[in-house]
């Protein structure tokens, strides 16, 4: 972990509440993708943990959806610097994927998947993900994915885009060795009783300090009592417990 | 050169800076950060008899200039803390740490206590009659005069090392609390802890934090903590070691000038992994800004004239 301060380089929308901001700092403690960063604001007493979508030399990407104070406040900001905890949360291991790796996203749990895409890309895997949203108006980051070299599918719950119905509907025609997911608890669950494979699942809570202290997003594996913060977010599909 | 040094029951604190149980851990993720010899010492994480999950999520809930929180005493127990976290502590504190420790009965307390007094790495026993966020035990000895003196009776039979009763803030009267402790034998007295609240998520229309209420810490509830400091240290001769909404330098004097001999820091320590070092940086600054050169020299000098 390391606190820094960064510089917002862009903040720019995706969709109508979903925004995308770009940081310049010292990033030298990002060492996983699934990681997450912990912003301070002003006038703001917690932090607000947000997820790397990617990290490239000096520059974090984060993308988030505006739904309470903290994001509206920096959904607002266009330049500045920002006091970031950086390097939080065990991320994910792309070690164990094998060679068809699949990676499923939901509406907010998808920027994460685009830094883990990359890693694996970048590690030759054949490499297939499924981004699930409500609406065509909430889409984003088909295309980047696709630019990564990446298999994608994209469902819709309205069927506006894609496939119609939720991230389970295209995982049965597709071949995967793995599955890498992040999304709302209730996607997680669909994918971990759809998902024939092993896999890494990503987990939200409240948070307190988002750096192992204060116990406040504590969860029961089949292997212990874990922080999300710390021991997390990632968690392996075999020490889950629903 | 300003002296920032203070007596602690009988052992000498470098400076009063002391981060409080719950926000410090069992001291290690803190290390990382910086070396936390520089302390005055810490207050490690609550612990009990038997190991503890604590409540359900959310335990968490932001507010104005503060936070909620209902961890509900998450430890591993009293043995692993003995034979697992305090030899990783070890690698990376030299000093005396504050073991704090709570209970659901008397005898709890006290067996928990008995095991610690065992500990040479632990300095003081801050018994925590305060913890608002567990059913059936913690504030429910800090709230009654009785049982505040029942358990240190109880703590104080079975050790030799200082005993600081720590005391909730969700009282009537905590002066007639803390002489309880006095006149059962405390050596100290800290407080105060978290005060109980509670915050509604509009959306959901229900409480947002999963056990409904939960404790309230932070920069919001230092009014009332030096109130309360400035209280019971006028009414007892124990040291008190003041806490509650602490975040810097300044707030350490204050706390001092109200009748703290040490300070504890807590939800500021979650926000600002740095901000005990900061404090430490800042003291003699502080010091130098209000013409203080002995640190202890200050302690209660808000009661005099």
């Amino acid at each position: 972990m390391k606190q820094s301060l960064f510089q917002i380089t862009e903040n720019v929308h995706l969709t109508e509440n979903v925004m995308r901001m770009r940081l310049k700092g010292d990033t030298n403690a990002i060492t996983a993708s699934g990681q997450f960063i912990n912003i301070k604001l002003d006038g703001l007493f917690l932090r607000r943990p947000i997820s790397v979508c990617d990290c490239e030399g000096d520059t974090v990407t984060i993308i988030y959806k505006v739904v309470g104070k903290g994001t509206e406040q920096m959904s607002k900001m266009s330049s500045g610097t920002l006091d970031i905890l950086t390097g939080l949360g065990n991320g994910y291991d792309t070690s164990l994927s094998g060679e068809k790796p699949l990676l499923i996203g939901g509406g907010v749990g998808v920027p994460p998947m685009y830094l883990l895409a990359k890693k694996l890309i970048g590690e030759g895997k054949d490499v297939s993900v499924i981004l699930g949203f409500n609406t065509k108006n909430e889409v984003f980051y088909e295309e980047e994915f696709k630019a990564l070299g990446c298999k994608v599918g994209v469902t819709t719950v309205d069927g506006s885009h894609g496939t119609k119905g939720f991230v389970t509907a295209l995982m049965e025609n597709t071949d995967y060795t793995y599955t890498f997911c992040c999304g709302p608890e209730p996607m997680l669950k669909a994918v971990f009783n759809t998902s024939k494979t092993s896999g890494q699942y990503s987990f939200e809570e409240r948070m307190g300090c988002g750096f192992g202290a204060c116990m406040g997003c504590s969860c029961k594996t089949v292997t212990g009592y874990k922080r999300i913060c710390k021991e997390g977010p990632v968690l392996c599909k075999e020490e889950i417990l629903w | 050169m300003v002296n920032t040094k203070v007596d602690l029951c009988g052992i000498t604190l470098d400076n009063p800076i002391i981060p409080a149980s719950g926000t410090f851990g069992f001291g290690y993720e803190f290390a990382e950060l910086y070396d936390i010899n520089i302390l005055g010492t810490f207050s490690f994480k609550g612990t009990t008899k038997e190991p503890r999950f604590g409540n359900p999520t959310p335990r968490i809930a932001e507010c104005s200039s503060g936070m909620i929180n209902a961890v509900g005493l998450q430890n591993p127990g009293v043995e692993k803390v003995i034979s697992e976290e305090l030899p990783k502590l070890k690698k990376c504190f030299d000093k005396k740490v504050m073991a704090n420790v709570s209970g659901f009965s008397v005898d709890e307390y006290a067996y928990t206590c008995e095991k610690l007094d065992k500990c040479e790495q632990v300095g003081w026993l801050e018994v925590n009659i305060s913890c608002p966020n567990v059913h059936g035990g913690g504030m429910s000895f800090g709230t009654d005069p009785e049982a505040a003196y029942e358990v240190t009776k109880a703590v104080k039979s079975v050790t030799k090392k200082p005993v600081i009763l720590k005391l909730s803030p969700n009282v009537t009267d905590i002066v007639a609390i803390a002489k309880a402790c006095e006149k059962g034998g405390a050596d100290g007295i800290s407080l105060i802890n978290t005060m109980l609240g509670m915050r509604i998520d509009l959306n959901r229309k229900k409480p947002i934090i999963a056990n409904k209420m939960g404790g309230f810490s932070g920069k919001a509830i230092f009014p009332v903590a030096v109130r309360m400091v400035y209280q019971v240290s006028s009414a007892v001769d124990v040291p008190v070691i003041g806490m509650g909404g602490v975040s810097c330098a300044d707030d350490v004097i204050e706390m001092m000038l109200a009748g703290a001999t040490a300070v504890e820091v807590g939800a500021q320590n979650l926000v600002d992994p740095f901000a005990c070092k900061t404090i430490i940086e800042e003291l003699p600054k502080a010091m130098e800004k209000y013409r203080i050169e002995n640190l202890k020299d200050i302690i209660g000098a808000a009661h005099n004239g």
